[in-house]
């Protein structure tokens, strides 16, 4: 994923001359993931580079660009450290189209690695994805494979309004299915690994369907696609799976047509459940499919502590709570729960 | 003339450069003068271009911020400095090993925490950043709590809770850490604001790296302490990089960073920090200001990264691996040392006896924390994840920690 991701950004460099990146160790070093590696030398200083340990400045100096008509592509080393920027992405990006009356825009693209099971500990292992798409004018998207992460990437900075861009760093060197007692795997082999040359988009707000089926719904994004993919398995369960990948805009229509069909559905996210994006989940499946579901609408999600280093496993929602989650879905309502 | 681009600063030597510090203005030794504490700001416009200096390159303390320090405490000094690198370094290999997640050492950086904990008095409070484990072992905190939470086994006293390194140790004065950059800077003003409140002489030591002196947060609380004179000393710890980028990313190609205190009224000083006597004079100078009422002082502890920025990263990918070498103002631990021969107050003898010591302690300490257990094969109770919250668990949690059978 990291090199689909690097390969959207050279791309994107290359085709358009108001496009430049920066943030905190991207420019000479390639970040700290690696994912702006060999930028710099290609494009020159100005198109890639470090700027200072100050996210807030981060984001303001990359809306007063986008204002001048830029693409600013903004790295935040760890999505845990920006909440520093938080205000200029909430009172300023998110608003500035609606407050000037189109007079001025923000179409900017802050990438962010995010998500745990690296035994980041509290601050290299949080979800904020509920807390942007709370905010009215942000769009907020998380890809689950390296296709989809270099399409969506291209998209979301070709985009006219302010994205965030949440990558799961737990994916960023190969899929990850929630057993972290096996080995590491490798992008390699898997089909959404190959990644075409050039340029190409995947647009925002359409799901993708990664296993067709007709017991449940499950509502996933990132990281937890392949973990749920992993406990459909386990579970032996005709599941549907859906990976949003972008949480704002959010593809409606397929969430509603899918719970229609199998009438009971299952959220998962890394996230902590309270207040997290699963709620909102929930509330819409629940408004719009009331009368075709055969059970509560679950969740299985982070549970509501910061995340703790010493117990990454039993804070991370793994294949084991899914399937305990789908087998208690399966259970209909009058039946006992 | 302006140029038609944009200006990226860049730094003098990347990998394969030959390392260079000459662009950097050295005062000399004795150099930069001593102001009375009670000087304002205005006064002291000069200081933070100056250096405070102590230790010549003989070992000999000359100067104006000479100052008499008890030989038992240099010793003490010593003794922090070296078991702190020992450890660090042990710690390091542990991580090499397998055994933990993650390691950061202060190579290089020693003496900042070895003399402040020494200088300041039991009752005042450190924010510390994560190179300031010297502070603790000036204070003798136990090497085996260390390694159990470096660990995170059982024994860990944050619960397994917090990534290696962020200690939290109150008794020690040595406040909670976090793996965000600077935001506990404005913790430290609060905390002497608070001391001033209540009519206390505590006075509160905050740090924070050169790099991250670009956060809001930096500026926020040089505000707060010069607006309410608070009772403090901030330390911008400029070791010249802050991963992978130089100090000029954060502004330093331009002025000090001491010199940041000048728009907010504060007085700054420049200090070498790699001479542990510098540090203590200058130290002991901003505490008493501090203490007299006289307001917060910026201190610019002026130093080298040796080590890599933590287990995480490669320095040789992004600066001259023979840079640290090349740093002219030596090695903190090398230089304390040759000081206390010279005054016939150490010799090598005693040196190696001691290394030998510490070395038999550290191993021991990590034999101890191995036989908990390391990072995965021991933890605490999987129940206390549930635990501190909040002061009392509310429904979810509670609910939650039944869900896991617990
Ligand atoms: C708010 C925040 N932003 C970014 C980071 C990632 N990060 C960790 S350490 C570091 C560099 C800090 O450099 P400096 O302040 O110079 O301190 P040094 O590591 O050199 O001691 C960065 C960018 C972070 N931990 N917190």
């Amino acid at each position: 994923m990291v090199q689909a991701l690097n390969s959207a950004l050279d791309t994107l460099l290359t085709n358009d001359p108001d496009t430049l990146i920066y943030g905190e160790d991207v420019g000479y070093f390639g970040g700290v993931f690696r994912v702006t590696a060999g930028l710099q030398e290609k494009h020159g200083l100005a198109r890639c580079f470090d700027a200072p340990i100050s996210e807030g400045g981060i984001a303001a100096t990359a809306i007063g660009m986008a204002a001048h008509g830029l693409r600013p592509i903004i790295e935040i080393q760890f999505a845990d450290y920006i909440l520093p920027a938080f205000d200029q992405l909430v009172s300023e990006a998110a608003r500035l189209r609606y407050r000037s009356n189109d007079e001025f825009t923000a179409p900017l693209t802050v990438r962010s690695p995010y998500g745990g099971g690296i035994f980041g500990g509290q601050t290299h292992s949080q979800s904020p994805e509920a807390i942007f798409a709370h905010i009215t004018g942000l769009k907020t998207v998380i890809p689950s494979t390296p296709y989809d992460a270099k399409g969506l990437l291209i998209a979301a900075v070709e985009e006219n309004d302010p994205v965030i861009f949440l990558e799961p760093k737990r994916l960023y060197n190969g899929p990850f299915d929630g057993r972290h007692e096996e080995q590491v795997k490798s992008w390699a082999g898997h089909p959404a690994a190959e990644v075409p040359e050039g340029h190409y988009t995947v647009p925002l707000g359409k799901a993708a369907t990664v296993r067709e089926g007709g017991d449940v719904t499950i509502l996933a994004y990132g990281t937890m696609v392949h973990v749920a993919l992993a406990a459909i398995e386990e579970s032996g369960l005709d599941a549907e799976l859906l990976d949003l990948r972008s949480i704002v805009p959010l593809d409606i229509d397929a969430i509603v047509e899918s719970v229609k069909k199998t009438g009971r559905c299952l959220i998962v996210h890394e996230a902590s459940r309270f207040g997290g994006f699963g709620g909102e989940l929930s509330a819409l499946v629940q408004e719009r499919c009331f009368y075709h579901l055969e059970a509560p609408v679950a969740r299985v999600c982070g549970w509501d502590t910061p995340y703790p280093h010493a117990f990454e496993w039993d804070y991370f929602p793994g294949p084991a709570r899914i399937v305990a989650a789908l087998r208690k879905v399966m259970e209909d309502i009058d039946g006992e729960l | 003339m302006r140029s038609n681009s944009l200006y990226i600063p860049q730094p003098t030597a990347r990998p394969g450069d030959n390392p260079g510090f000459d662009h950097l203005a050295i005062p000399a030794v004795g150099e930069t003068r001593r102001p009375e504490i009670f000087d304002s700001e205005s006064q002291m416009r000069d200081m933070p271009f100056g250096l405070v200096r102590v230790l010549d390159e003989e070992g000999q303390a000359v100067g104006p911020w000479q100052i008499d320090v008890d030989p038992e405490q240099l010793r003490a000094g010593l003794k922090a400095m070296v078991k702190t690198r020992l450890f660090e370094d042990r710690m390091f290999r542990s991580h090499r090993q397998g055994k933990t997640s993650f390691y950061i050492r202060s190579t290089g950086e020693e003496a900042i925490g070895a003399a402040q904990s020494l200088v300041l008095g039991k009752a005042d409070m450190c924010f510390p950043t994560y190179r300031m484990l010297a502070w603790l072992m000036a204070r003798d905190y136990p090497m085996l709590d260390l390694v159990n939470q470096i660990f995170s086994n059982r024994d860990d006293p944050l619960k397994g809770r917090q990534l290696p390194t962020l200690y939290s140790a109150r008794d020690y004065g040595f406040y909670s850490l976090s793996g965000n950059v600077g935001s506990r800077i404005g913790h430290g003003v609060g905390w002497a604001m608070a001391s001033a409140y209540r009519g206390l002489s505590d006075i509160s030591i905050g740090h924070i790296g050169e790099g991250t002196s670009a956060e809001g947060d930096f500026d926020e609380a040089l505000t707060f302490a010069s607006v309410y004179k608070a009772p403090a000393i901030l330390c911008v710890t400029n070791n010249q990089w802050a991963i992978s980028s130089f100090a000029g990313i954060a502004g330093g190609e331009h002025t000090t960073f001491a010199a940041r205190g000048t728009g907010h009224g504060l007085p700054g000083l420049r200090v070498d920090a790699n001479d542990f006597l510098a540090l203590w004079s200058a130290t002991s100078w901003a505490a008493e200001r501090a203490r007299q009422g006289y307001g917060a002082t910026l201190l610019e502890l002026f130093t080298y990264r040796v080590a890599a920025h933590s287990t995480s990263d490669d320095p040789t990918k992004y600066r001259p691996k023979e840079e640290a070498g090349a740093w002219p103002l030596g090695d903190p631990i090398a230089r304390l040392k040759q000081h206390l021969i010279r005054i016939g107050e150490w010799d090598e003898e005693r040196h190696a006896a001691m290394e030998a010591d510490f070395d038999k302690e550290v191993r021991q300490a990590v034999k101890q924390g191995e036989a908990v257990g390391t990072l995965g094969k021991s933890k605490p109770p999987v129940s206390e994840m549930f635990e501190g919250v909040f002061e009392k668990p509310d429904w979810r949690v509670l609910e939650q920690r039944r869900e896991m059978g617990l």
